[in-house]
């Protein structure tokens, strides 16, 4: 009786909500829709109002010449390159400090924790200018090496959500293998990491989202342009052309878009897993 | 394992971070207050000013004109961002058909963000051949100038700014997701309605994710600079000066290291002061399971 009840009233309400639902996607897919669009739209085309959204002459050589047009395939290296790099460093260096924070008591260690949290809420340009000054005198301007170092030292984010994962491991393992002769290093490596699979998949994955993005450590590092990353790229476009190719800049962005398109869309698991844990377990 | 072996160990994996935080965060936070007393261009060495740079940044026009930029955005894109999250994150936690498009096809646009967001959106707010003008054509309104305007450049980028609650609607669903139905079901039974069930259920259990949210998207709006970067380079008139952006071009353009640093200690300030202030006073309002931490 209760269960009917409910299902009358819930069945408006749901249709309500499905509707809303629907209007809010159409909302939210436009620009993306229009941006496959104009991708391959002709030149002319272009200039037509209102936009078309299918395009009439639809020009799939877009996609090719634009490789003529800027040296795409350089910046797509480039920047293969600093998130591959930011990538691994984060990941090795982040997992092995977690597992310090979980694994051993020690004095100092709750202090250190807590400034590891505090660091959270550091703005990038509260430091990046004694930084860079820093990397000057080391002679690493113009280099990769400022954008990739740090992320050999941890990631403050990254520490505080493996550390989640890893207390989820029980000390029993740990005992068994100490008692069976293991190192401590061999147990980080060959028992925790094994075992946080999905955690270390999640931590790829958003550092190299975040760092694919970057433009503003970039700018400040990398002056000359075979060294420059699809962002610093993608904004020396909008400013090149008098007469805008909105075409061919749609098509750099797509391509530019496209790894984390992809990432996202074979690893939507690791998504959510990672999402839950940094923003419930705050 | 005894102490001082554990001792031993917890100090071997954590030492990167340490060598990291000294040379990363703690040495450069330092230096930048020794700058912000300076005058410092690189090149020569840094040569003390006493509050000079503080006493400056109070009579520059384009300080403040930064900070009012900043604030207007922040005050307008953080709460009307995260409630457009929750609500969306509020209607996808419902049982409707499907579901799995509708997540898809709000949180597909935060995997364009930056520099290709930042591209295709100026080709949006453009007045003669962009979308937003011929949304607007359709239901007979003829559309500002956007970007090219100086009072619409930043409720632009706010509008932009919206298209990116994908993010915070996928935490916020995975914090929904969290709240037992036997709760919800138990209050339905006992006559709570709609809201009742949202104030004195919901909103209680997902709080401490906003409390989360709401710190990170506010120091996130005090850091913006793609868009600045890209879109408008901070104008039309200094409309869209953003704090951090004006800070880019007096360190790196202009070279003018001590003021740039005496700002990045105000935005240190503000950001830690703001911080500190949103976790006591929401000590009241947050529920933490198993009693107050």
């Amino acid at each position: 009786m209760a269960s009917t009840s409910e299902r009358k009233t819930a069945a408006p309400g749901r249709l309500l909500g499905f509707i809303v639902l629907l209007v809010l996607s159409i909302v939210m897919l436009m620009p993306a829709l229009f941006m496959i669009s104009t991708s391959f739209k002709s030149n002319a085309e272009l200039l037509l109002f209102p936009p078309t959204l299918i395009p009439k002459d639809i020009r799939f050589d877009n996609y090719t010449t634009i490789f003529e047009k800027m040296e795409l395939l350089l910046y797509y290296k480039n920047s293969l390159l600093v998130s591959g790099f930011i990538v691994i460093g984060t990941l090795l260096s982040s997992s092995y400090i977690a597992f310090g924070f979980v694994r051993y008591r020690a004095p100092g260690r709750n202090a250190l924790f807590m400034i590891l949290v505090a660091t959270l809420m550091i703005p990038y340009p509260a430091t990046m200018i004694p930084q860079f000054v820093l990397f000057k005198n080391l002679g690493w301007v113009d280099s990769y090496l400022p954008l990739i170092v740090p992320a050999f030292f941890g990631s403050a984010y990254m520490i505080f959500l493996l550390r989640q994962f890893f207390s989820n491991l029980t000390d029993e393992l740990f005992e068994a293998a100490r008692i069976d002769g293991c190192s401590e290093f061999r147990s980080f490596w060959n028992i925790a990491l094994p075992l946080c699979g999905p955690a270390l998949a999640t931590v790829a994955i958003f550092s190299f989202l975040w760092s694919w993005d970057d433009l503003l450590g970039p700018v400040i590092y990398l002056n000359s342009n075979d060294k420059y990353t699809l962002p610093i790229a993608l904004a020396g476009l909008s400013s090149k052309f008098r007469v805008v190719p909105w075409n061919t800049l749609m098509v750099a962005a797509i391509y530019t878009v496209l790894p984390c398109i992809a990432l996202f869309s074979f690893c939507q698991k690791y998504f959510v897993e990672g999402i839950s844990l940094t923003g419930t377990k705050s | 394992m005894n102490a001082s072996k554990e001792t031993k160990y917890f100090y071997l994996f954590v030492f990167p971070w340490i060598v990291g935080f000294l040379a990363f965060s703690l040495y450069p936070i330092l230096t930048s207050l020794y700058y912000s007393f300076t005058d410092y261009n690189v090149v020569n060495p840094a040569k003390f000013v006493g509050l000079k740079n503080y006493k400056d940044m109070i009579s520059d026009e384009l300080f403040w004109k930064s900070v009012k930029a900043t604030l207007y955005y922040a005050l307008v894109s953080v709460p009307v961002g995260l409630f457009l999250s929750l609500v969306f994150a509020l209607l996808l936690n419902m049982k409707v058909p499907g579901k799995r498009f509708f997540r898809v096809a709000m949180y597909l646009p935060s995997m364009i963000s930056g520099a290709a967001m930042s591209l295709l959106w100026v080709w949006i707010f453009n007045p003669q051949i962009g979308l937003a003008n011929y949304a607007l054509s359709l239901v007979g309104i003829k559309g500002p100038l956007w970007l090219l305007d100086e009072h619409w450049a930043m409720p632009s980028l706010i509008i932009m700014s919206f298209w990116s609650v994908g993010g915070g609607m996928v935490i916020f669903l995975a914090a929904l997701q969290g709240v037992p139905a036997s709760l919800r079901e138990a209050a339905t039974l006992d006559g709570a309605n709609f809201w009742r069930r949202f104030w004195s259920i919901t909103m209680p259990i997902i709080s401490p994710v906003f409390l989360f949210q709401l710190i990170m998207s506010i120091i996130g709006s005090f850091q913006v600079f793609t868009q600045s970067f890209i879109m408008t380079h901070g104008g039309p008139h200094y409309a869209t000066l953003f704090y951090v952006y004006y800070l880019y071009q007096n360190a790196f353009v202009n070279f003018n290291l001590g003021y740039a640093s005496a700002m990045a200690w105000l935005l240190l300030i503000v950001i830690m002061l703001l911080t500190y202030v949103i976790m006591r006073t929401s000590n009241r309002f947050i529920y933490y399971e198993g009693g107050r931490k």
